[in-house]
């Protein structure tokens, strides 16, 4: 639906300004990973030499690494793994902030319907972000 | 084995580079085959290799999305809408994966490794867009249209709710294999839903990111999330893949395809003797 005094043709020119938004910011997330990543696997060099760790026996991550706080708040300790995964939840989060913007693009476009049904795309990715608690 | 981890990392990135070459080559995607490489070649848990792959998966999906989505083709509506079956089966998926025995896991593995190789092995003719769709599909504004040759062509949507249900079973694959679900998704949009083509690849790409994020929050808080693996298995499958798009644009070399079709199709039967022996 068309938002009213705009003629379809206008409307069809900002949904793709929305579109060309989504994509830059999906790549925009994309490189932020990369550069994240790789600041954290140089840091990382150190203690390559180092034998890995048992991999076959499953141990699970320790509890730093198992909530967005936690990886945060050991990342900016300047731990380099901490910030290795910062990347991948920056990762994460990427698919979410486009649900998030899409949501703002459906309000605008006022189709309510999708308003809600891109809301509850969203609650339940935040639910499981935060753990599925 | 005695690897130090810079070793491991540097391995672990080179077949990673080649996962995502060719599974950009040839349409399949680079994720399907990061589990079978972590967990057949390297030895590395289930668990991690899952939650290694379902990141990756994340990666390759937000990558091409930026590039899709500037082309006019995905259809955001259907995509959001078919979210709420895959977010919630994904889940419904990451909660089984918590329950079932690597050993069961690794058998479904198996078998969604020979649908998706089967799946690629048939030919996906572009069918005529049709005009009619069901009424739910009006009533939730799906019906769009789409460029062909520089000129817009509508289409209509059918068998919206065996869809959104074959959407829920994607989701559930998905968050319990971390996979990206792909070849189901094609299923639900192509063959239930009759969308043209390009509409269904481009917004099944949309489409697993989000779904794979629901339940990589799960995973993350079960600590199977390791960032000494995901590292040079994200790094690898992106470099892959982008310099697979750049060597061949779109289009899918039969032979290349039918020979990683194979690849699968054995990595399948592995994983599936592997889990039934106790070996996973």
């Amino acid at each position: 639906m068309a938002p009213r005094g705009i003629s379809e043709a206008e409307e069809a020119r900002e949904y793709h300004k929305i579109e060309l938004f989504i994509g830059n910011l999906l790549r925009g997330c994309v490189i932020a990973t990369v550069i994240v990543v790789i600041f954290g696997a140089v840091l990382f060099i150190p203690s390559a030499y180092s034998v890995h760790p048992a991999y076959h026996t499953f141990r699970g991550e320790p509890a730093a690494f198992r909530s967005v706080g936690g990886v945060l708040a050991l990342a900016f300790t300047g731990d380099a793994k901490a910030i290795i995964e910062a990347g991948m939840l920056l990762l994460i989060l990427t698919p979410i902030l486009r649900v998030a913007v899409s949501v703002f693009a459906f309000l605008y476009e006022k189709d309510y319907l999708y308003v809600v049904l891109t809301l509850i795309v969203l609650g339940l990715l935040l639910f499981s972000l935060s753990g599925g608690a | 084995m005695h690897l130090t981890l810079g070793a491991l990392d540097g391995i672990l990135f080179a077949g990673a580079v080649l996962a995502g070459f060719l599974g950009s080559l040839t349409g399949l995607g680079g994720g399907i085959v990061i589990v079978p490489l972590l967990t057949l070649g390297f030895g590395v848990d289930l668990r991690y290799a899952i939650g290694t792959s379902l990141i990756t998966v994340i990666a390759t999906s937000s990558g091409a999305a930026s590039a899709y989505v500037r082309e006019g083709y995905s259809n955001i509506r259907i995509g959001m809408f078919l979210e709420i079956a895959t977010t919630i089966g994904a889940l419904v998926g990451a909660f089984l994966g918590g329950i079932l025995s690597p050993g069961i896991i690794a058998i479904v593995f198996g078998l969604a490794l020979m649908y998706s190789a089967w799946m690629s092995s048939r030919p996906r003719a572009e069918h005529a867009p049709e005009h009619t769709s069901d009424p739910i599909a009006r009533k939730l504004k799906l019906p769009s249209e789409y460029p062909v040759n520089g000129e817009m062509v509508k289409y209509g949507v059918q068998n919206v709710s065996a869809g959104f249900g074959l959407m829920g079973l994607a989701g559930i694959l998905s968050g319990l294999l971390g996979i990206g679900s792909g070849a189901m998704k094609v299923l639900a949009m192509d063959h239930a839903m009759k969308l043209p083509f390009k509409v269904s690849t481009t917004t099944s790409n949309f489409m697993i990111g989000v779904t794979a994020a629901a339940s990589a929050g799960i995973y993350l808080s079960r600590g199977y999330i390791d960032p000494v693996l995901a590292m040079p298995v994200v790094l690898g499958v992106l470099l892959g893949s982008l310099a697979g798009a750049k060597v061949l644009g779109r289009s899918q070399p039969k032979t290349l395809r039918l020979i990683f079709s194979i690849v699968i199709f054995v990595l399948a039967i592995e994983m599936i003797y592997n889990g039934a022996t106790g070996n996973i």
